[in-house]
């Protein structure tokens, strides 16, 4: 596949620069503009009373204290809402699915700590707090399902009484023979792998601001969603009102990682009330609301096992996927959203003809888990890169050469992963290859005997991955969900002041977008990079948008700008031909201007707005009539999406009296196609690796057995600070470009993806002499302690 | 409702009194009753550093200070560093080195980093990173805001 040609590098080029972003000023200045901050005429303030049991009947709810409250205005139940507001549930087609309601405030029943029970409108925030706890709940206990894989038994109390059992959904994979490949290998690994349940933390904690038009009828939703395009169309059923009589504005917004994908109960309540009302209400989380609330991530127990040949060869791989998904069906992703990513990306860039794998999603008593940076994809390459590293050493075989012997090479592309994916051609080798040489493998080898010598625990730690990006129309993101994931919208504007607009259905939550889109567009336009503005996140800017999730920003963002620009470039070049009297192939854009090649004769992109828009006479009518405007409106669909592969490797050393893992060197070597904004990308990469730093060291959302949340503040749910992230080395390889427009793929995820393999791998590694291996995760001082007890004591 | 009090509070150079409920959060006297939103809460317990402001020249949460403390105090919010059009040098460090991607935690940050500044010498990257480690950023990995806080000691330094 040859590189496309749909961006001009013969000019000054814009994408790949690194262009300091355009929403910075604000941003620094205190000047953004986030949900917490809007204010309207008239706001009232809601909050949540929410259910401190995790599985109870609800016998009796009792308002009448809280309403009589000076300055509260209203409080409504799960049986008011569900008089104002239609059912909902997040539907697939995917066989042996089970879709359940989630009703917006609980109805007779409450399912995890921390469900909404009663919203209460009030004047202030803080009386709308003081209210709720005027409000009396009679709550009967019922059994709580904690652990998975009792709830998936066919005895167990059902969840939802409608439903044949609490298996959510369920899926099995095959290729090839699986049995045979372990009869005949020279080795096999196996182990029961638990990657333990985790939490987004966006520093800025979900809100929603809702403006109810008297006179329009209509509702317009201020929220911290990724997906307002997704959001917007189920609301419109929900309340039964047509598209433009709901806009959702996604500002502003401090964070996403998935944890904002999805539609939130409280932003149904916010908006019935609103219309209820006829006043603006706002509805701001609380940490602890954020914590026990905004879906989950992970939590999956993976009983699987590798067969390997003596060649280190991989013949065959099993696995058997338990995903625990909480109490509901999350929209628009449904229960398979996580737990299927898993067994479809078990394979990763490795060449394995025999593959065998099962995977449930199992309702338990518990908050929804939903979409997280990465997706499945965190675990499946933890699971396969520890299998790898445990199968090398019973054949004695080096972690580096078994990767390099089973990675897929340059003349295998497109290849067809085990699980039916795709990978079209990423430089999979290669950046295993310069992962080892930039990080000096050799040589920290060496580093590493001398240290053992010591008695010091140092270990070295390798994964690599691939992710498919940018995933068009040939596969929805989640299995069978009625949702069209696969394509993006853009349109761009040339205005009668001559201001290039250029508007997205995609959001963004601090990826950059404004700046890299303009960038895109600037390039293919013709003009500087601060000349176009970027509309992001409103549903009223485009026809059709889903969002902003599963790294698909920069290729969908990217070509859809692409094409729109182009159009319009096309436009410019017709109305130039005429104004500066030459033929259009003579044409040519740059910097804000339209020129004669090889001439003086010249005019800005303002200069020819005017005379098509304003000035009558200047162009003919023909030619009016013919182009219309300087707008294009462009849907782009990548159909396959495309391949990111990434390696990180890193050393670590466990402190013999704490257990702390120190992070000395990390390294990411990745291939992201054409970068359009390398100090942009790098930081993608960071911030991804620091999450996965979270996942493998320190971060779990724990339960007790009665299902409370005993991490429901930061100082029990610790995330990385500046002390736990170590400097680390990006390096993007910019091999062969993939076949989506301008060669671009997605990064957003990969950092989480590589991290929590990498770093359990040298967890394991330093800790070989004592013949540990790492199967559960966080690696926490407190785990790393019983472990290393354990093998004393053995 | 409580009985209000009455406080007078210097918020970047500009006196303001206000009658305001005992229970009202520093946070919330600033965001809600002043209208400096560049001040943003994202815990409401002291840990993840974004409402971080500076009163009496040191740095506190104001999610964990009430308005009738700072009766009488100089409060320094992000908005006193500079304005979009005209940046300080510490906010045009961090635009420099990509130091901010959502910009949630980042007016906590910049308090933070001006505290640090002003105080102390800061001569390793383990200076800079230990100063920080009260503040959670979720999005940058922390390297660039090291690199900008770095570049703004040097520059202070005349490096």
């Amino acid at each position: 596949m040859s590189p496309p040609d749909d961006i001009d590098l013969t000019r000054p080029k814009l994408v790949g620069a690194k262009v300091v972003r355009r929403e910075d000023p604000r941003l620094l200045s205190g000047a953004g503009n986030y949900v917490a901050d809007i204010k309207r005429h008239g706001m009232l303030h809601m909050a949540f009373r929410r259910s401190d049991h995790a599985h109870a009947a609800i016998r009796n709810i009792d308002t009448k204290a809280a309403l009589a409250l000076r300055g509260v205005v209203a409080v409504y139940t799960g049986g008011d809402i569900a008089e104002m507001a239609n059912p909902y549930q997040a539907t697939s087609r995917m066989k042996n699915y089970q879709a359940t309601f989630i009703p917006p405030l609980a109805v007779g029943r409450v399912r995890y700590v921390g469900e909404a029970v009663v919203a209460v409108v009030a004047e202030s925030r803080y009386v709308a707090e003081d209210a709720l706890a005027l409000i009396e709940i009679e709550y009967e206990p019922l059994v709580v399902l904690i652990d998975p894989e009792e709830a998936l038994k066919p005895d167990a109390l059902k969840l939802h009484d409608d439903l044949d059992s609490n298996i959510l959904a369920e899926r099995e994979f095959i290729r090839g023979e699986v049995d045979e490949a372990f009869e005949n290998a020279a080795a096999t690994a196996g182990e029961r792998f638990h990657f333990t349940r985790t939490t987004p933390v966006t520093i800025e904690a979900r809100a929603a601001v809702v403006e109810f038009d008297k006179g329009g009828r209509s509702l317009t939703l201020h929220c911290t969603t990724q997906i307002p395009g997704i959001v917007r169309d189920k609301l419109s059923e929900i309340f039964d009102l047509p598209g433009p009589r709901i806009r959702v504005i996604a500002p502003d917004v401090g964070g996403g990682f998935g944890g904002k994908t999805s539609l939130y109960s409280e932003e149904i309540v916010a908006c019935a009330a609103s219309r209820a009302l006829e006043k603006p209400v706002k509805w701001v989380s609380d940490r602890m609301e954020d914590l026990m609330t905004t879906g989950h991530a992970f939590d999956e127990v993976v009983y699987a096992d590798i067969a390997i040949a003596e060649d280190g060869a991989i013949l065959g791989l099993k696995a058997d996927v338990i995903g625990d998904v909480g109490a509901y069906s999350i929209y628009p992703w449904t229960a398979t959203i996580e737990p299927v990513q898993v067994v479809s990306f078990m394979p990763g860039p490795y060449r394995i003809e025999n593959y065998a794998a099962r995977v449930r999603s199992v309702a338990t008593n518990k908050t929804l888990t939903g979409a997280y940076r990465g997706v499945g994809r965190p675990i499946s390459v933890f699971v396969m890169d520890r299998l790898l590293d445990m199968a090398a050493r019973k054949i004695g075989m080096d972690p580096m050469e078994i990767r390099r012997r089973n990675l897929i090479n340059d003349n295998e592309f497109p290849y067809k992963a085990a699980s039916g994916l795709v990978w079209d051609k990423s430089a999979f080798q290669a950046c295993l290859r310069e992962a080892a040489d930039g990080i000096g493998y050799d040589e920290l080898r060496h580093e590493q005997q001398a240290a053992r010598a010591e008695g010091r625990w140092v270990g070295i730690g390798v994964a690599s991955y691939a992710e498919l990006t940018g995933v068009g129309s040939r596969i929805a993101v989640a299995p069978g969900m009625p949702i069209n994931t696969g394509t993006e919208t853009c349109n761009v504007a040339i205005d009668s002041t001559g201001a290039v607009t250029a508007s997205f259905g995609i959001a963004s939550q601090g990826q950059g977008m404004e700046t890299t889109l303009a960038q895109v567009v600037a390039e293919v336009l013709g003009v500087k990079v601060e000349d176009v503005d970027v509309i992001l996140g409103d549903t009223s800017a485009v026809s059709h948008g889903t969002g902003t999730y599963a790294s698909r920003g920069a290729v969908f963002g990217g070509g859809a700008g692409t094409l729109a620009a182009k159009a319009v470039r096309e436009k410019i070049v017709r109305v130039a031909g005429h104004l500066l009297e030459a033929a259009e192939e003579d044409i040519e854009t740059g910097d804000g201007n339209v020129w004669v090649k090889g001439t003086d004769r010249a005019m800005t992109v303002r200069d020819l707005a005017r005379a098509l828009y304003s000035d009558m006479g200047r162009v003919p009518k023909e030619m009016r009539d013919e182009i219309d405007n300087l707008e294009a409106t462009k849907v782009y669909d990548p159909f396959f999406g495309t391949t990111t592969a990434a390696t990180h490797m890193c050393l670590v050393e466990i402190d013999a009296e704490t257990y702390k893992v120190e992070i000395g060197k990390y390294i990411v070597v990745e291939d992201c196609g054409r970068v359009i904004n390398p100090m942009i990308a790098d930081g993608q990469a960071h911030g991804g690796v620091a999450q996965g730093i979270g996942v493998a060291l320190m971060e779990e959302v724990i339960h007790d057995d009665s299902g409370q949340v005993l991490t429901a503040s930061l100082v029990d749910y610790v995330v990385p600070s500046a002390v736990e992230v170590p400097s680390m080395d990006v390096i993007h390889v910019e091999a062969e470009l993939p076949g989506t427009i301008g060669g671009f793929r997605g990064l957003g995820e990969g950092g989480t993806i590589g991290a929590p393999a990498c770093i359990a791998n040298a967890i394991s590694d330093a800790l070989n002499p004592l013949g540990i291996e790492i199967t559960e995760i966080p690696a926490t001082p407190e785990r790393l302690f019983r472990l290393i007890e354990a093998a004393r004591n053995s | 409702m409580m009985d209000r009090i009455s406080i007078s509070v210097t918020v970047n150079g500009t006196v303001h009194t206000a009658e305001v409920e005992p229970r009202l959060l520093l946070a919330d006297f600033v965001r809600e009753t002043l209208d400096l939103t560049g001040t943003h809460v994202g815990c409401e317990h002291g840990v993840c550093g974004a409402c971080t402001i500076l009163m009496n020249g040191d740095s506190v949460r104001s999610c964990l200070t009430l308005a009738v403390q700072a009766d009488g105090a100089e409060v320094e919010t992000v908005e006193s560093l500079g304005d979009a059009e005209n940046l300080g040098p510490l906010q045009k460090a961090f635009r420099d080195h990509h130091a901010l991607q959502c910009g949630f935690c980042t007016p906590g940050m910049l308090m933070t980093a001006t505290d640090m500044l002003r105080k102390y010498s800061l001569e390793t990257d383990d200076d800079i990173r230990d100063g920080l480690s009260g503040n959670i950023c979720r999005c940058t990995g922390y390297q660039h805001i090291v690199d900008a806080v770095r570049a703004a000691r040097d520059e202070r330094d005349g490096r």
